[in-house]
């Protein structure tokens, strides 16, 4: 079954064909972020407005990619939250007037559920059951996997997401938007003796974040340089940014030893956008391995928001049958467990 | 003769409506925040009826704009779809003039001013001269406070009248607009089946285009401020 995936729910138009036989045949992104970046932020009328240019360009250049006819594809998954919902609505409503033109079928999809089982993409996908860190801008969260559609939410950031607290701290260390991997650069040159944040949650049991204290202790640090020496040297920045970065990548890899012993299992997916994090994987790497555990990544590209994902996600709900009636939706908020296995 | 299919989801009414060889089959339903839900089964039910199924369609239209954002892309969402997937042109039709065209067609009106409530205290406006089915346009599109609205200079003593949401916000018109006018029809609401009408014209005339090129037309540009 050839699937078209249609992902637009936040500032990334990502569409990709995806071949239940082949696989993966086209994956094809716009990013909006320069756009954004002069505001500081998503402006989520500007984001909408791009979707609707940029969609049907990126859909034929998928299609050519993939040396495919519009007539050829078999079904039609276009993510229908979370998300922005005007963003969110663009997606859905090409994918649904797509959809009856070519009279196939057609399904809203779960945008952390792509995310979750985007490490399916690679050459060596990870087995059912696996305990996934979801890490990205708008959420942090560890999920229980025991298939597609079987989710349990371990834990999750009761504040910020840890991919906003990056961004957060980059604008106090006066990096542009969205600074967060400029963060992860700067740090490593920081030296991680000279601050030591504190490791919100972890002193407690249980599998949930905070990541919003950091922000604090990241303004005073870089406060109180300014106000002893009148300015911020790169290396009081490096040094800043080393110290918020170890303890974020500590209480992420904290949990996730935790949710490792709790569930027992041997298999751990990182996923979103924090996950590309060198140092992160670099922790994790040496955790799992006292285990004898397995970390599992998506590609680099399919660590963002992509289209891959989505194709990937519908193509095997389509596939057991499931399918949109004829609303379309858009849902900003959608809590991941509601999930379940597609009806057969 | 074309057959040809627009939707509109501009306001918060949402219609589709068929036209085939000079005959118009529509569905219109004041529907606030239900587009989204209503949308794609009055499409299959005014195929129906008209005897259609998609691949029938020579063009697709929608209401372009004016009108509120998310509408105007739900419809162009559903319209470019269908258009792309069917390898078919798209056309589309300005809202205000869909409406100038009903208040003609209803009301047998000749010089009308379309306006729709666009929020912020201010109305996306034009005006048309209507004759024989035929609509000159007498102003561009714009969108602006309500007292800064004026007529058109070579017709400032015709029989105006004025249709369309925004003329709730009569109480901010200038005296001299609220002077000129005869009547008003603030109740009237872009429709697709006069935008069925406009876009078999415009098809007619070779005005189709490829599906993406057919953007909304929001007016109102200003929808963020940048830093510093």
């Amino acid at each position: 079954m050839r699937v078209l995936g249609i992902e637009t729910s936040c500032d990334e138009t990502g569409v990709a064909l995806y071949d239940t036989d082949r696989g993966l045949l086209a994956d094809v992104l716009y990013s909006q972020i320069a756009m954004h970046g002069e505001y500081g932020g998503v402006v989520p009328e500007l984001a909408s407005r791009d979707h609707t240019r940029k969609l049907l360009p990126l859909i034929q250049e998928a299609l050519d990619a993939a040396r495919l006819a519009r007539d050829e594809l078999d079904g039609i998954a276009y993510t229908a939250g979370p998300g922005l919902v005007g963003a969110l609505m663009v997606g859905a409503s090409t994918a649904h007037g797509l959809a009856r033109a070519l009279n196939i079928p057609v399904l809203g999809v779960h945008h952390m559920e792509g995310h979750l089982l985007a490490p399916m993409l690679e050459d060596e996908p990870p087995a059912f059951p696996f305990v996934a860190l979801l890490v990205s801008g708008g959420h942090t969260q560890l999920v229980e996997v025991g298939g597609l559609g079987r989710y349990r939410l371990l834990g999750e950031s009761v504040d910020d997401a840890a991919g906003e607290a990056f961004d957060k701290a980059a604008k106090m260390l006066g990096l542009a938007y969205p600074g967060g991997p400029q963060v992860a650069r700067l740090a490593e040159r920081g030296d991680p003796r000279r601050f030591r944040f504190p490791r919100p949650m972890t002193d407690r049991p249980g599998l949930d974040f905070s990541f919003s204290g950091l922000k604090t202790h990241t303004l005073t640090a870089a406060n109180k340089l300014r106000d002893e020496a009148g300015e911020l040297i790169d290396q009081d920045r490096a040094d800043i940014a080393r110290a918020f970065e170890e303890a974020v990548v500590d209480t992420l890899v904290i949990k996730c030893r935790r949710a490792l012993d709790q569930t027992g299992l041997k298999r751990l997916v990182v996923a979103g956008g924090v996950s590309a994090n060198a140092r992160l994987r670099e922790r994790l790497g040496v955790e799992v391995a006292k285990r004898g555990a397995r970390a599992y990544y998506p590609r680099g590209r399919f660590c963002t928001d992509n289209g891959a994902m989505i194709a990937y996600v519908g193509a095997q709900r389509l596939l057991a049958g499931e399918r949109d009636d004829t609303t379309m939706r858009a849902v900003p908020r959608w809590p991941l467990d509601r999930l379940t296995p597609p009806a057969s | 003769m074309p057959t040809l299919l627009a939707l509109d989801a501009s306001s918060s009414a949402c219609s589709c409506a068929v036209w085939r060889d000079g005959e118009v089959f529509s569905r219109f339903a004041l529907t606030p925040r239900e587009h989204t839900r209503r949308l794609m089964p009055m499409i299959d039910e005014v195929l129906t009826e008209a005897g259609l199924v998609p691949a029938d369609l020579d063009a697709l239209a929608y209401g372009r704009g004016p009108g509120s954002f998310t509408g105007l892309r739900i419809a162009a969402g559903v319209a470019q779809g269908l258009a792309f997937g069917l390898g078919r042109p798209l056309i589309g039709v300005s809202t205000l003039q869909a409406l100038a065209l009903a208040a003609h067609r209803q009301h047998h009106l000749r010089y009308v001013i379309p306006a729709l409530d666009a929020r912020m205290n201010e109305i996306y406006v034009a005006a048309y001269h209507c004759r024989d089915g035929q609509l000159t346009p007498l102003l561009d599109e714009a969108v602006m406070a309500p007292q800064r609205f004026s007529l058109p200079e070579a017709c400032r003593d015709a029989d105006w009248s004025g249709v369309g949401s925004g003329w709730t916000l009569w109480d901010s018109m200038p005296p001299l607009i609220q002077d000129a006018l005869s009547q008003r029809l603030p109740d009237m609401q872009p429709a697709a089946a006069e935008m069925a009408r406009l876009a078999a014209e415009a098809f007619a005339a070779g005005q189709g285009q490829p599906a993406h090129a057919v953007q909304p037309v929001y007016l109102r540009d200003r929808v963020a401020w940048q830093r510093g």
